[in-house]
């Protein structure tokens, strides 16, 4: 049951999002999100939402994924929604009003562009970024768009050599710790009944062998490590080193044309009493 | 042996425990071992055998003793970091556990690790990994991820790593003991392939005879001793000695030594089932 979880949701494909460089689609995908939260004009909204529903079929993802991977938001998106819907106050009469409620017309406004919003978000860094790049491009990625900062000696190196360890030993460890639950079931420990501080306290009996065991792992892997003559960044190579090409210049470009034309609405559709 | 690739001169060890006390674990190893060899190092648990391991590439130093490695004493105060790095390619080490000595979530950029921390071009790690995902015979699999394989794959996976880096030695310190016999024969043919073809020197760590027997050359060690040293044949025909110290030995020298005990005339006990069966022929034959 454990092992349904996936972590870093990578889908493997041959899109021209998969094959951009993942420091390109890092950059995209902060990009991507200061032009959502520029807008503030409806027809804004609407090239922003185009651009995301475009950006679906390109990376070749699934609609069924990405519904999914908005249904554990369904609570938060109904909650700002609310919140924005009945909190909002304007100016004029009020929609509708009953008790010591008053709904207003840019209220509904408002719930629906925080909407919007959260699902552009989800989505869009989704299909930009975790759907396509796996988790080593990611780290490679990471790890060379934060180097400048390895000259004021912040442990950059280390950083990305962790990560790409933990993503390593996630597979592992979720496997022990479904034989681990096992083998405590197989003595009559009981998970799934029980207030909730008893189910918590059942947790315990999991979680100090994994700890134990993570740790013993943890010190071989290093000596492994060091056996390999690993001695950290310095002088090291890599197999396969990251390449921009024209292609990410492209997409870059593509962007900003968007990013402009956000701005541009926001400007000019504010004076005719479009905007928010 | 003026050529001997690994030689020690009393070589000790003790480890440090808790309360300031020392632990020690190996006492006086004199060894000599030459290129191209292939010696398995048996021991019950605790005799030493990984401590050893591990001195020989300085994962530990050693608290008394010289060891010298293709001729360079390794236990001179002036080693320098890339003194050690060399020495670290030199001498190529898989463990037991599959899972735990592999560093990355794809095959291939695993066994590229070793080669590019010793800051190999690009374009020559790629040669020098398809190569050695091709003499374990793990092309196929370059782009999978390591929890997809069996626990002999993942092992073959590691032993690539190893010879990634071109190493003229390779220490197996109990690679084949988490396996099934399947997996166990996928690896021992790899380990005796790197041995013939490759002419890599190969110390293999076991707790299984059968594997012994494949060796040119087997060492026996008892708390942090060696106690016996020499050609499987030779060292198996010890069976006492090897069981007082809590070993077995092959099936075939154990019905041996049983036939010699009962009185039968059998002559040296051997680890060999091929000359044990010839002996066995001989004598009903005679009858
Ligand atoms: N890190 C350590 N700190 C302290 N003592 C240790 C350490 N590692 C091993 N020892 C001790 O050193 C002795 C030799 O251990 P070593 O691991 O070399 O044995 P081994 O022959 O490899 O045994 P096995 O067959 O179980 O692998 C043991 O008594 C062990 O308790
Ligand atoms: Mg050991």
């Amino acid at each position: 049951m454990i092992k349904d979880i996936t972590i870093g949701q990578y889908f493997p494909g041959e899109s021209v999002l998969h094959h951009l460089d993942p420091r390109t689609k890092l950059l995209l995908t902060v990009l991507y999100i200061v032009i959502l939260f520029m807008a503030k004009s409806m027809l804004a909204f609407i090239l922003i939402v185009l651009l995301t529903a475009a950006l679906i079929p390109i990376s070749g993802i699934s609609f069924k994924v990405i519904a999914k991977s908005l249904k554990p938001l369904l609570f938060i998106i109904i909650f700002t929604m609310t919140l924005n819907l009945f909190f909002t106050k304007g100016e004029g009469e009020p929609l509708l009003s009953f008790w010591i409620i008053n709904i207003y017309k840019e209220g509904v406004s408002f719930a629906i562009y925080m909407i919007v919003r959260i699902i552009c978000l989800i989505t869009g860094t989704g299909v930009i970024l975790t759907y396509t790049t796996s988790p080593i491009q990611l780290t490679d990625g990471i790890e060379q768009l934060l180097a400048p900062l390895s000259k004021i000696k912040l442990p950059v190196h280390e950083f990305a050599m962790m990560m790409s360890c933990a993503l390593r030993f996630i597979p592992t460890l979720v496997e022990e710790t479904d034989k681990i639950m096992s083998a405590q079931k197989a003595r009559g420990a009981d998970f799934t009944s029980g207030s909730l501080i008893r189910r918590a306290k059942a947790i315990i009996p999991i979680l100090i062998p994994l700890f134990v065991s993570a740790f013993r792992r943890a010190d071989e892997l290093a000596v492994a490590m060091e056996c390999r003559c690993y001695h950290g960044g310095e002088g090291r190579t890599r197999m396969n080193s990251l390449h921009f090409s024209a292609r990410d210049l492209l997409v870059t470009l593509v962007f900003v044309l968007f990013g402009a034309g956000v701005v541009l609405l926001n400007i000019f559709t504010r004076g005719i009493g479009i905007g928010i | 042996m003026e050529n001997a690739f690994i030689k020690t001169e009393n070589l000790s060890f003790s480890y440090e425990n808790g309360d300031g006390g020392e632990n020690a674990v190996l006492y006086d190893i004199n060894l000599e071992i030459e290129k191209g060899a292939f010696v398995a190092i048996l021991g019950h648990n605790g005799s030493g055998k990984s401590t050893l391991a591990k001195l020989l590439n300085m994962i530990l130093t050693p608290t008394g003793g010289k060891i010298y490695i293709d001729g360079t004493d390794i236990t001179k105060p002036d080693m320098s970091e890339k003194d050690i790095i060399d020495l670290r390619s030199k001498i190529g080490m898989v463990f037991q556990n599959p899972d735990n000595q592999l560093v990355a979530t794809i095959v291939e950029e695993d066994v590229a690790f070793g080669p590019e921390n010793l800051g190999v071009e690009p374009a020559e790690i790629r040669r020098r990994v398809d190569e050695a995902l091709a003499t374990v015979g793990m092309t196929k699999y370059a782009r999978h991820s390591p929890h997809q394989l069996s626990g002999g794959q993942k092992q073959r996976v590691a032993i690539a790593g190893a010879i990634a880096m071109l190493p003229e030695c390779i220490v197996f310190d109990e690679s084949t003991a988490m396996l099934d016999p399947m997996g166990r024969a996928e690896v021992m043919n790899t380990i005796e392939k790197l041995n013939r073809e490759k002419n890599i020197t190969v110390l293999h760590i076991t707790h299984n005879m059968n594997e012994a027997l494949c060796a040119d050359r087997v060492i026996v060690m008892s708390d942090g001793r060696i106690i016996l040293d020499g050609v499987p044949d030779e060292v198996f025909s010890h069976v006492e000695e090897l069981k007082s110290v809590g070993l077995g030995v092959p099936q075939a020298a154990e019905l041996m030594y049983s036939l010699s005990k009962n009185g039968i005339e059998i002559g040296k006990i051997t680890g060999d089932e091929n000359k044990c069966a010839q002996k066995l022929f001989d004598l009903i034959n005679e009858k």
